[in-house]
């Protein structure tokens, strides 16, 4: 039992060291790609672009609820002018940048993975190197470059779009002051708040980028192979995500 | 040409739609407005000998109007006094030079502002000028423990007249 717990902790750990190995591979690649903007511009609208609607959507009605049960909170110590704070602290500090990204790796990630798992299933990639074309610099980079320029601005949009929401609630039908709504946030969210709003969304954006076209590069070239790609995609997206906002909020502490 | 000219126009648009999110919550949703599209504006300074929880980017009002934030604080260690620099709006350039400046409490618990009372004086207020007449902060705890001081000392002056009491050259009083 020992010996099958030891398989599957180096089994891990070699996984790991292949994702960091293609994550230098992607990086050294990276300032050739960003000379040829159009492909990674194709990708931003790829994984940008189409996903707005789901982002805004979501955001919505994320800040609409907290809109609903911050100010129920808050109504109890009788300051449901503080609204405005708690929702756009939550929103731009946790909620912006944790569920964009989770919303992203379902969205964009399994698209990314599904594309190059097929490609790599119908020996596209195969046909590329036989063709001297890097696939990593011809497919991969401008993928990933796309996602990690895309993700903090969708993190930016989802939070606006949640501010506006919390107040829609909270101001028009649960009668919350205006004024003191955006006053008090203004007077109370600092630029350290949005700072460690972006710092987050950035490196969930390379996070959810990076497992997404790592699962899809080298996944198994068989219809459940790309399957069992995209599967692996959102869940260790998932996991990674909410690790890393805990590392990244105890660092900006 | 048609396709990728579509292709563009959509990247771009949501490029410029996430950056101007991101400059509304920059903007915004925090104090920071960009200095570049602020009204004019001018400096003067309050020397307070204690400014409490005051902090940098605090409102400085004028009859409940905001006129102005708190740029820097620093200390003067000549004077042991903290140095308090305010940025006014340049719209409000009919401060006299003898106003008072005086730190407040928003709320019981709240932050801490700068309220500035207007002088007399016929001479304003100029850039680089300084505000002469301040008031230091309402310190709670500073307050509490004089209350509490107060309290044991007007309990231990009862005790010792308990105490006295009883002595008959006391009671002749």
């Amino acid at each position: 039992m020992f010996a099958e717990l030891w398989e599957s902790f180096t089994d891990a750990l070699e996984n790991l060291g292949s994702v960091v190995h293609f994550l230098f591979r992607l990086v050294v690649n990276s300032p050739r790609v960003l000379l040829r903007f159009n492909l990674i511009s194709q990708q931003i609208f790829n994984s940008g672009a189409l996903s707005l609607v789901i982002i805004m959507l979501s955001g919505l009605f994320v800040g609409m609820v907290l809109g609903l049960q911050g100010f129920q909170l808050l109504q109890r110590f009788g300051s449901g002018e503080a609204l405005g704070t708690a929702a756009a602290i939550g929103l731009v500090k946790e909620l912006g940048p944790v569920v964009t990204a989770l919303l992203f790796a379902g969205r964009a990630g399994t698209a990314l993975a599904s594309e190059l798992g097929l490609m790599r299933a119908t020996d596209q990639i195969s046909a590329m190197e036989m063709m001297a074309v890097d696939p990593i610099q011809r497919v991969v980079v401008p993928r990933f470059l796309g996602g990690v320029i895309a993700m903090p601005l969708l993190a930016a949009i989802f939070s606006v779009i949640g501010i506006y929401g919390a107040q829609l609630v909270g101001v028009q039908i649960m009668g919350v002051d205006a004024g003191s709504f955006w006053s008090q946030m203004r007077s109370a969210v600092g630029l350290a708040d949005v700072t460690e709003g972006i710092a987050k969304s950035v490196a969930f954006g390379v996070a959810c980028s990076l497992i997404a076209v790592y699962q899809g590069y080298y996944a198994t070239p068989t219809a459940e192979g790309v399957g069992r790609a995209t599967t692996r995609t959102v869940v260790t997206s998932a996991v990674v995500i909410l690790f890393l906002d805990y590392l990244i909020t105890a660092a900006f502490l | 040409m048609g396709k990728s000219r579509t292709l563009n126009l959509g990247t771009g648009s949501f490029v410029l739609l996430g950056f101007a999110a991101l400059f509304f919550l920059t903007t915004q949703t925090t104090s920071h407005g960009l200095a570049v599209f602020g009204p004019p504006r001018y400096e003067v300074t309050a020397k307070f000998d204690n400014i409490g929880d005051l902090k940098v980017g605090a409102p400085v009002s004028m009859s409940g109007v905001e006129v102005g934030r708190v740029a820097k604080i620093d200390f003067d260690s000549n004077e042991y006094k903290a140095v308090v620099l305010l940025r006014l709006n340049a719209r409000y350039n009919k401060i006299p030079v003898d106003s008072d400046a005086s730190i407040y409490t928003q709320g019981l618990l709240g932050g801490k502002f700068i309220g500035i009372t207007a002088g007399g004086a016929d001479t304003y207020l100029k850039d680089k000028g300084q505000i002469d007449f301040t008031q230091s902060a309402f310190v709670l705890e500073a307050l509490i423990g004089q209350v509490l001081a107060n309290f044991t000392k007007s309990k231990a002056d009862e005790q010792a007249t308990d105490a006295a009491a009883p002595k008959p050259t006391e009671k002749t009083k």
